[in-house]
């Protein structure tokens, strides 16, 4: 067919062999499209989704994660403080009893002392009344026997006034001793009522 | 040769001097020399450069959004992100919207139109090429005949057939007595003006597209080698042929979206019963 010739073309009438052409390249297009191309996009659009939507999840598993940990850490913080707390406690009433416990030992102590020193106070003082008795009757015969110009020869008469003589002074001692309340007190004062 | 460089030679030769003026291009520019012709069965086959370009451009965006999906990442590369952004507006702008939640099953044949009216109506403008296989009515009318097999079928699949044809004769809210008039026109409008309008619309935007800027172009090169004062007005001529190619670039994508829309509308009808 001469397509250059002058007759008329109807540009509304189709050749029938470029209708089946058309068919043919659409319907390859459209399989090809169909087949791969499109659902490979729609694998990709959903892998895509799945990707952010997964990122997503994973962000706030993590933040639940972190809340979770500050939670405990938060737990665990006031729980040593309230142990803390506990042992504070525990140290002050610890501390206070052994206060006072060491207190008691050293009222005991100074009682003991003080006792002790009474005792020695009172040892002294016996020791002191009894070497007294003997130099006092020494110095008294002495001091008689001088001032008498005389020596007493029966020794068993002296001694025997000497020791009547002691033996009031000694009662005499004592009464002061017991009635002063004192006692220790070495010095002799005569009573009026002897 | 191609027919507009027939039309240019014949721009030229006006030049010679027997008064014919401007010859303006005709319709042989849809006719161009048949290269390859041969029979099949009675029917006869002529690939004509027009039918070389419906090839070509079919094998590209073919070969491009293979290419794009062979290895596809969470993270798109240029190409992936193009081919994937092309899918969607027609996926979920298209398929999902207009058709509704039952829609998405369409989506792959919505997307196949789209690209293919697309790619096909690009060659209008790209240089040596320059003719949209678009503006052959065959073509058009070979994918308004599938969408007007598809919405039938689709129809009738989801309604029953009877359901389907008496809601297409007898719109549900009409008056009795408007029915003289509605019926015949409804039935002429789902069955027959529908696929006509579709093909036709598509068709004759690239089919006038390509002449007017067959026009603009002839008429620079007319007005520049004129010998008169009409000169001055060649730049105008070569402008507006620019301008007319940016104007064309919108026809492009905006006749294969209005395209599928309107198939996808169609698809809806169908899917959802008249109310």
């Amino acid at each position: 067919m001469n397509i250059l010739a002058a007759e008329e073309h109807n540009p509304l009438i189709p050749p029938v062999g470029e209708i089946i052409v058309g068919i043919i390249a659409f319907a390859i297009l459209y399989f090809v499209l169909a087949k791969f191309v499109f659902p490979q996009m729609e694998k990709t659009f959903v892998a895509r989704r799945e990707a952010i939507e997964g990122g997503i999840e994973r962000a706030e598993a993590m933040q639940a994660e972190a809340k979770a940990a500050l939670e405990q850490y938060r737990a665990q913080l006031a729980e040593a403080r309230t142990e803390a707390a506990q042992i504070r406690d525990a140290a002050r009433a610890e501390g206070q009893q052994i206060i006072e416990e060491l207190r008691a030992q050293a009222q005991e102590e100074s009682a003991r002392i003080v006792a002790r020193g009474e005792e020695q106070l009172a040892a002294s003082r016996q020791q002191v009344v009894t070497e007294l008795r003997g130099q006092i009757g020494t110095l008294a015969v002495d001091l008689a026997g001088r001032v008498v110009g005389e020596s007493l020869a029966d020794d068993a008469r002296r001694s025997g006034t000497v020791d009547r003589f002691l033996d009031d002074l000694d009662g005499m001692t004592a009464a002061s001793s017991s009635s002063d309340g004192r006692g220790g007190s070495s010095v002799y004062v005569p009573q009026d009522a002897r | 040769m191609t027919s507009s460089a027939l039309a240019l030679v014949n721009v030229l030769a006006a030049e010679g001097g027997d008064g014919s003026g401007f010859e303006s291009p005709t319709i042989e520019e849809f006719y161009p020399e048949s290269l390859v012709s041969f029979s099949v069965f009675g029917i006869d086959f002529e690939f004509t450069r027009i039918t070389f370009i419906l090839i070509i451009a079919t094998a590209l965006i073919l070969a491009l959004l293979v290419a794009a999906m062979r290895r596809p990442g969470i993270v798109p590369g240029k190409m992936q992100w193009l081919a994937e952004s092309g899918y969607s507006v027609v996926r979920d702008g298209i398929a999902r919207d207009v058709i509704g939640p039952k829609g998405l099953p369409f989506a792959p044949f919505l997307g196949s139109l789209f690209f293919f009216i697309l790619a096909n109506n690009a060659m209008s403008i790209v240089p040596f090429l320059q003719i949209s296989p678009m503006s052959r009515f065959a073509f058009p009318l070979v994918l308004a005949v599938f969408v007007w097999i598809l919405y039938n079928y689709v129809g009738i699949r989801e309604q029953g057939a009877g359901r389907y044809f008496k809601d297409a004769a007898v719109p549900p809210g009409v008056p009795a007595a408007a029915l003289i008039l509605v019926t015949p026109i409804e039935l002429l409008q789902v069955f027959i003006i529908r696929p006509f309008t579709l093909a036709v619309r598509l068709f004759a935007n690239m089919f006038a597209g390509h002449m007017l800027l067959v026009v603009f172009s002839l008429g620079a090169v007319y007005l520049i080698q004129v010998g008169n004062f009409s000169a001055v007005f060649a730049p105008l001529s070569l402008l507006m042929a620019i301008v007319m190619t940016f104007f064309e670039l919108l026809v492009i994508v905006l006749q294969a979206y209005v395209f599928t829309v309107l198939t996808a509308t169609y698809l809806n009808g169908s899917v959802e019963p008249a109310h």
